[in-house]
């Protein structure tokens, strides 16, 4: 079992966990402006990244907060995890020092 | 782990079981969710230190306020002070955006106690429970095979499980047959 690491509570086992989708994703201020093909690109267009990949994860059974991971999509090494609302570490502060 | 428990366990009708699971007295139970100004609030007004530290339990006589998360407390009492917590929280956190809940009969509390406590649990929970990792005072909502529950050392080797009422014939169940010879 992979072991996470809550901003909050600290490393916890993965069935603790909810996956919540790629992180950083700002909804657009005003979406009645957008277009159909824009409004779909902010809903369903999502990166497909092979290696370090920024992601929203909630420790559902724990804390019950939503927090952001970057985790190598390759291995399923989870290589920082980060508070909402702060911004994505950058490679030379992941676990291992660059993804 | 799972061996030594099935090895030492004793016949059901001896004193020295490694691990005892046994219902816990009735009580009033709320959950408060806000700032952290709401928390010292709340923690002054029912006369216990504030838990600012994650995953810490603070407690006094039948009184406790249980860390959940960093904006959200579960508040225990005795069985028959339920109305005069209602009353103290609610006069302490007038002016303060908060949320509390009255949970009294949501939920159940299990004493799971002996030398082995911490072996049972794990028979359905993946925690690290060593004294080191999971110390007296620290709690937590935390998943025992399928059910969420909330765990909370108050002892070496004893263990206050808050568990959903419809979830308790499950847990108690579960347990009984994890330490089961
Ligand atoms: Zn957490």
């Amino acid at each position: 079992m992979l072991l996470i690491t809550c901003p909050y509570c600290g490393p916890r086992p993965e069935l603790e966990f909810a996956y919540g989708g790629q992180a950083h994703i700002a909804r657009p201020q005003q979406p009645a402006d957008l277009n159909d093909d824009a409004w779909a690109e902010h809903l369903y267009m999502r990166d497909n990244a092979k290696g370090a990949h920024a992601e929203r994860w909630r420790h559902t059974h724990g804390c019950a907060r939503f927090f952001n991971a970057v985790r190598d999509t390759g291995s399923d090494r989870i290589l920082a995890t980060y508070e909402t609302g702060t911004p994505r570490p950058a490679a030379g502060d992941l676990v291992g020092g660059a993804a | 782990m799972h061996d030594t428990l099935t090895a030492q366990r004793p016949s059901a009708a001896s004193m020295s079981a490694p691990a005892i699971v046994k219902p816990l007295p009735a009580a009033s139970r709320f959950i408060l969710q806000g700032s952290a100004a709401v928390m010292a609030a709340a923690a002054a007004a029912l006369a216990l230190p504030d838990t600012k530290l994650a995953c810490r339990a603070s407690a006094h006589g039948e009184r406790a306020i249980l860390w959940l998360g960093p904006y959200e407390r579960l508040v225990i009492g005795g069985e028959a002070e339920g109305a005069e917590l209602t009353r103290l929280l609610a006069a302490a956190l007038v002016d303060l955006p908060h949320s509390l809940v009255e949970v009294t009969d949501r939920q159940i509390a299990f004493e799971v106690t002996g030398p082995h406590a911490a072996e049972l649990l794990n028979s359905a929970c993946p925690l690290d429970l060593d004294l080191s990792q999971f110390p007296v005072g620290m709690c937590t909502r935390t998943i025992l095979a399928k059910a969420e529950i909330v765990l909370w050392r108050t002892a070496p080797e004893t263990f206050r499980l808050e568990v959903w009422r419809s979830f308790s014939a499950y847990v108690v169940g579960l347990l009984e047959e994890a330490g089961r010879a």
